[in-house]
């Protein structure tokens, strides 16, 4: 079953006239060193959607959502071509200011990265390092993010306790919460859930659930029952192609592709 | 002829022999190290408190006396012993050299670790290593000749003194004070600079905010560490600053640290005089010393870690 070469895809073109788009790509390669991870990728993103991108580990999806606010920058010997447009400007190109443009595009990331650092301060540090510095509106901003990530009940008592002494699942949304606390315009979540349990897993989704109101969301994911759970729109990856972009109810009810057919199915990857 | 299960279970086989040998042989190594230190402790400790149980020397005088002429007697009919000059001479110079070298040390290894990391690995790191590498009478012959003149053109006197051995030993610390620095910067997960990146800090946020200040306890370690070898180096020191038992007064009179006047005066005493024994107090000081520089980099490795 394993074929090397795409033979055949099915990508859906959202029309910029009719949805409104968030982010959309064209032809994004991604090389590490002679390796090609990334060949050519081109989707589109519509803005207040949940996206999830799946398929077999190595395929490229992590790669992929990773350049989308340029962390593979921070990877020697990375090499990423092609354009993202987020609000009509390629932020792929060189003269783009990556540390502005990573405010608007927020990430979250598999393993939960809190700053060893209070629950608060874990908030209010990176908006303090952008100039924040009204006391009061921080507090404010802590609380409205924390309650925005279902966090805020949990932990409104020990705020000033340290964040590491959270569970998985709480640290996890801890993240979004500080994410989701600079106001991006579209969060990436690479594998949220991956290091959680069912119960934090839940938790999480509800909280991406919510959260699709005010942002747009573009989540990579191992789970096929997650994305069928909280996702709008599914691509499909497979050796860094996109192989099937689609609704996610049809990628999971009725695929064009053999392949997607296969994998959501559960007899390959 | 193949015995049985039973059998075999209740017997001990030949793996499990072997087994007990490495056990009983590595448990003998660790035993023999445990007790060479124990028992040079032991003879430093007995030899360096004879000064002042057989020589009947006060700690006071020894500790706080600022004349040093353990062959002559003073007016009081006690012995010049007054080791503070020493004292001072090896605090100068380590916490001098210390404050000097660990900006450096910090600047080169945060080039190294998050600037530039392929030169880092490719250029400078075996460059720092060659820098530790390179024996002590060479750093101290190069002090000689390269320092102590240009101590001497710029601030006058004669060139010897605190601020030469200051140079000597700046140079000397620096490669392991940043090659430790460059491990602690190293062991800061890479997913506390992404989470920053991520929030759209910069580089300089990123390293200044978050990754210098999580590896905090790892440099203070290795500044530690840098100081201990200052401390107990003895040769370099000796070669570039003077060597006079004095109180230093300023940084280019020549002066001297535990460690030289050890060198200088261990092979003119006899064994069990007071000349002897007053040195052997110097070592005690030493030893003391770089044991509680020891405890020191262990108490900071585990606050560290308690976070």
């Amino acid at each position: 079953m394993v074929e090397n070469q795409v033979q055949d895809s099915h990508i859906i073109q959202l029309d910029k006239k009719e949805k409104k788009l968030a982010l959309y790509t064209e032809d994004i390669h991604v090389y590490y060193g002679q390796n090609e991870a990334i060949k050519g990728v081109s989707l589109a993103f519509e803005k207040n959607k949940i996206t999830s991108l799946i398929g077999p580990s190595g395929c490229g999806k992590s790669t992929y959502l990773r350049s989308l606010n340029r962390m593979n920058d921070e990877i020697a010997n990375t090499k990423i071509t092609g354009k993202i447009f987020y609000r009509d400007i390629d932020i792929n190109a060189p003269e783009i200011d990556v540390y502005e443009m990573r405010k608007n595009i927020g990430m979250v990331f598999q393993r939960p990265n809190p700053f060893s650092k209070s629950i608060y301060e874990n908030i209010a540090f990176p908006l303090k390092r952008h100039g924040l510095k009204d006391k009061a509106k921080l507090d404010e901003i802590v609380e409205t993010s924390l309650k925005q990530a279902a966090l805020w009940d949990q932990v409104k008592d020990d705020l000033h306790k340290s964040a590491l002494a959270l569970s998985g699942g709480q640290q996890q949304r801890l993240c979004i919460a500080r994410a989701i606390a600079m106001e991006p315009d579209i969060l990436l979540l690479d594998e949220p859930a991956s290091a959680l349990d069912p119960i934090s897993t839940s938790k999480v989704e509800e909280t991406l659930i919510n959260l699709k109101e005010k942002y747009t969301i573009i989540i990579v994911t191992h789970n096929m029952q997650q994305a069928a759970r909280i996702s709008d729109y599914t691509a499909f990856f497979y050796m860094g192609n996109v192989i099937e972009y689609d609704q996610t109810r049809k990628i999971f009810t009725r695929p064009k592709i053999q392949q997607t057919e296969d994998y959501v199915s559960g007899h390959f990857g | 002829m193949q015995s049985s299960i039973e059998e075999r279970l209740t017997k001990k086989s030949k793996k499990a022999k072997l087994e007990t040998f490495g056990k009983s042989l590595s448990f003998i190594c660790i035993a023999f190290i445990v007790l060479v230190v124990i028992s040079i402790l032991y003879f430093v400790a007995s030899k360096g408190i004879a000064t002042f149980t057989q020589n009947g020397v006060s700690i006071g005088s020894f500790l706080g006396g600022t004349d040093w002429n353990p062959s002559g007697k003073g007016a009081d009919g006690q012995p010049l012993v007054g080791a503070l000059p020493m004292i001072t001479g090896s605090f100068l110079v380590t916490f001098l050299s210390a404050i000097v070298a660990t900006p450096f040390a910090i600047g080169a290894a945060v080039f190294m670790t998050e600037i530039s990391p392929k030169m880092g690995k490719k250029i400078l790191q075996p460059v720092i290593e060659l820098l530790v590498g390179i024996p002590s009478v060479v750093y101290g012959f190069i002090g000689l000749t390269v320092v102590v003149p240009a101590v001497r053109n710029v601030f006058g006197g004669s060139g010897f003194g605190i601020l030469a051995g200051t140079f000597v030993l700046f140079v000397m610390i620096l490669p392991t004070v940043t090659s430790m620095t460059i491990d602690a910067l190293n062991t800061v997960p890479r997913h506390y600079r992404e989470a920053s990146l991520a929030l759209g800090a910069t580089r300089w946020q990123t390293v200044y905010k978050v990754v210098l200040r999580s590896a905090i306890p790892g440099i203070l370690t290795a500044v530690v560490f840098g100081m201990a070898r200052a401390f107990g180096e003895a040769l370099a020191v000796q070669m570039v600053i003077g060597n006079a038992a004095l109180m230093p007064g300023n940084l280019v009179s020549p002066a001297s640290t535990l460690t030289s006047i050890l060198t200088m005066g261990m092979g003119n005493t006899v064994m069990g005089s007071l000349q002897n024994n007053v040195l052997w107090s110097l070592a005690l000081i030493l030893l003391v010393m770089s044991l509680v520089f020891n405890i020191m980099t262990r108490l900071i490795g585990k606050k560290g870690a308690m976070k």
